[in-house]
């Protein structure tokens, strides 16, 4: 076995040695790396040093934990649990002005005053999103069973105070002053036959604007089924009333469906939809600010009925 | 570290040698030192350009901010302020907002490419006589003479052991260079203030944080890219040394030493004939004087920041051998080419490069400013509400929702009146409009107003499943409006 001594490759303008490597005939210099990258090196590792001995940085070893932590505190303390606890409490401060201007306002104050009507829209949409989004749908716009809060139908009554209210203490809870009633369910409970539910699903259907009468018969069975079963709720013209939550059917709007199989099952199990009462879960201000949110989703009610 | 790796046996026949690798790798310095350069005083024409220029651009830098320019009421007053906290750029009568950024990427357009321009037309031009790198470095050499001498004395000063003498010249070297650096960390934080207020709140402790850690950061790079580093920041930090080479040619004009006239040089004794050699007489004052440390009289080369101090020491030393100037001198490769070969110079700055160069740049330029000439004060944005994509009321009537976004640019409030171009029988509810004006709008000076708006459209009028509309607002005392087209849809099916 031979050794030839290997002759280190020279750049033949610099006289510089080159690492040997080489690319389309283009070769790299071995220069020493300036020193002053090495010092920024070290300088790094002090760093982490210093970092590591102010911050949160170790897991903590029997002895170095304190209280429940299981990583060392760092010797200035801090702690981005506690930061993220201060810039909401600064948040909470910063809202606090435009909540305290909701109290005791009409919905006409609010809107006449640019800077808190712009307000309430943000509050209420971030209340809603957090609160009622689940049920209503981000945009307020429904589902069967839950109301759409962006049309002129209101079950309970469209003012700002009765949202208020119905926000403030639920639909059918347990709540002393909830809104309150209950449909019979007319089928599972054998209040009316099932021919019987079929008329008054007729009637009703020809109660719609612009409905087609198929059959003159079933609709008027169905009308004396209505005025002996639902006319006290939901009034002889088939209008609704809002004291006791029944809804209008004569209008295009259907809480659980307009279709003739979606109305008979609702005449035959009596629907009974709960909303939470708010009251306890949020505070007053965010309750105005959530009221004022869904009354100018567009359906809001002026407050005097002859208007 | 073993030294000795002959192993004990070898092969039969194979002769042993104890030759020792001179660039053997366990001699080899992995790091190296800077190695301090002491650039002598030069005296001449570029010298004096460059301490004007050094005047003139640290002038700008330190006072600009304390210009004032009159924009009315609740405006600054600042000349150029970059205001982060009010998201806006005022640069005299120029207002930019966050979403017109672009006329900033546009001014960095146009200065890469002047920089382009300098390049093929002149070198390196921008490193050596106004790249900040230079002018604070420039300083920095000023304050060194003043403390420790001229090259010859502050060479003597480092090699001597401390004494009195030594530590008060490096102590009030280094006390200035801070100042300095000072200085310019707190003329930076002046642009993103109020510059007589933050100067105060600064003093006071009052200013915000931004402000100490900005004044911190920039101490810190002025002294040590200024005071310790220099050329280096140059060599090896800096990308524009190496993309400059794709920029400049062989007729661009560039500090050169012209071999022509200079080979062969070689020391020379006074009243002794110039026959049959250069005129350069080695004394090396080219390279005494150049900050970077290099000899011109290699030719191009990266480290060159063409600063033209090697010209002026070349031409005293001339002057005082009584050969003419410009041996060193700013001229182009091709002409020194022409010189040697005995023709006469030919200069050529209209070239295909420059022209393209200058093209680009008069197109980004003439964009740029037909933007800034039809930068409109008044905008206008329709967000339609996409949930619920539109809302059936209980007449059968539909009803959408928009956000509409109104940009008052002008520096006073401004009344607008709102229409809704389409379908007339379209019914417009504006949240939160006076009663008596239920379709004016007001926007307060220099803001961007949200305004709720309801249109509905009844059931009569429902026979499409979107109609397209427009809305306008118009300023009725300037005549001035802006248009955004939207949809209404209508949920119509057949």
């Amino acid at each position: 076995m031979s050794e030839t001594p290997q002759k280190p490759d020279t750049d033949e303008i610099s006289g510089i040695e080159t690492t040997g490597h080489e690319w389309d005939g283009i070769k790299e210099l071995d220069n020493p790396l300036p020193r002053w990258w090495l010092w920024i090196f070290y300088a790094s590792i002090v760093y982490s040093v210093i970092y590591m001995v102010l911050m949160p940085a170790l897991p903590a070893l029997p002895g170095m934990s304190s209280g429940d932590s299981d990583h060392t505190r760092g010797v200035i303390g801090n702690s981005e649990r506690a930061n993220v606890a201060r810039d909401l409490a600064a948040l909470d401060a910063a809202r606090a002005d435009g909540f305290s201007r909701l109290e005791g306002i009409s919905i006409e104050g609010i809107e006449a005053d640019p800077q808190l009507l712009g307000f309430v829209r943000a509050a209420g949409q971030s209340a809603f999103g957090d609160n009622c989004g689940t049920c209503h749908g981000m945009g307020a716009q429904g589902a069967i069973g839950y109301p759409n809060l962006n049309d002129d139908v209101w079950l309970w009554g469209g003012s700002y105070d009765d949202i208020r209210t119905t926000i403030r203490f639920g639909i059918r809870t347990e709540h002393e002053q909830s809104r309150y009633s209950q449909m019979p369910a007319f089928g599972r409970d054998n209040i009316l036959s099932f021919q019987e539910i079929r008329d008054v699903t007729d009637y009703v259907l020809s109660l719609a604007p612009g409905a087609a009468i198929e059959n003159a018969d079933a609709v008027a069975r169905g009308r004396t089924v209505y005025a002996a079963q639902c006319a006290s709720c939901h009034l002889a013209d088939g209008s609704g009333d809002r004291a006791v939550g029944a809804p209008g059917l004569i209008d295009h709007d259907w809480l659980y469906g307009g279709t003739r199989d979606q109305i008979i099952t609702t005449i035959e199990r009596g629907p009974f939809g709960v909303m939470p009462a708010w009251e306890a879960r949020l505070d007053e201000g965010m309750i105005d600010a959530l009221t004022a949110y869904v009354y100018l989703l567009g359906g809001g009610e002026s407050a005097d009925p002859a208007e | 570290m073993t030294h000795n790796l002959i192993p004990k046996m070898v092969a039969p026949g194979v002769q042993r040698s104890k030759a020792k690798a001179v660039n053997a790798a366990e001699t080899r310095e992995l790091y190296e030192k800077r190695q301090q350069i002491y650039p002598k005083l030069a005296k001449g024409k570029f010298r004096l350009a460059k301490w004007i220029i050094m005047i003139l651009t640290l002038s700008v830098y330190y006072l600009v901010p304390f210009l004032r320019w009159d924009r009315g009421a609740d405006l600054p007053d600042q000349a150029v302020l970059i205001d982060f906290a009010g998201r806006r750029f005022y640069f005299f009568f120029i207002e930019i907002w966050p979403q017109e950024v672009y006329y900033i990427s546009g001014l960095l357009i146009l200065a890469a490419l002047a920089l382009f321009l300098a390049s093929a037309l002149f070198g390196r031009v921008w490193c050596g006589y106004a790249c900040p790198q230079t002018v604070w470095t420039d300083l920095f050499i000023t304050v060194e003479r003043l403390f420790e001498g001229d090259r010859n004395a502050r060479i003597k000063l480092d090699r001597s052991s401390w004494s009195f003498n030594k530590a008060w010249r490096k102590i009030a070297k280094h006390a200035v260079w801070l100042l300095i650096g000072m200085g310019t960390g707190g003329a930076w934080i002046l642009y993103f203030h109020d510059a007589f207020d933050v100067l105060r709140d600064f003093f006071a402790g009052e200013a915000p944080l931004t402000a100490y850690i900005f004044f911190g950061l920039l101490t810190f790079t002025t002294y040590t890219l200024a005071g310790t580093m220099r050329e280096q920041v140059c060599t090896y930090m800096c990308p524009w040394p190496r993309i400059q080479a794709a920029m400049t040619d062989r007729e661009a004009v560039n500090v050169i030493y012209r071999t022509d006239r200079g080979e062969p040089r070689g020391t020379h004794k006074k009243g002794a004939s110039w026959e049959g050699r250069g005129d350069c007489i080695s004394c090396r004052q080219c390279v005494a004087v150049c900050p970077m440390g290099i000899d011109i009289r290699d030719g191009a080369q990266l480290e060159c920041i063409q600063c033209g101090l090697c010209i002026d020491a070349c031409d005293d030393i001339m002057r005082k051998i009584d050969r003419p100037t410009g041996l060193i001198t700013y001229e182009t490769d091709d002409n020194v080419d022409r010189f040697t070969a005995g023709e006469p110079p030919r200069y050529r700055f209209i070239r295909g490069r420059t022209l393209v160069y200058a093209g680009a740049l008069v197109l980004v330029a003439s964009v740029m400013l037909t933007g800034l000439l039809n930068r409109t004060e008044l905008e206008l944005n329709a967000l339609r509400d996409r949930n619920p994509n539109f809302v059936r009321l209980s007449d059968g009537s539909v009803r959408n929702g928009y956000t509409i976004k109104v940009i008052n640019k002008a520096h006073e409030t401004r009344h607008l009146e709102f229409v809704v171009e389409g379908d007339p029988r379209i019914q417009v509810r504006v949240l939160g409009a006076d009663a008596n004006a239920p379709r004016s709008l007001m926007v307060a000076s220099d803001r961007t107003q949200d305004f709720i708006v309801y249109l509905t459209l009844p059931s009569d009028a429902i026979d499409e499943a979107r109609e397209p509309i427009n809305f306008r607002v118009i300023d009725l005392s300037t005549e001035e409006f802006a248009d955004a087209a939207s949809i209404i849809v209508t949920g119509f099916e057949l």
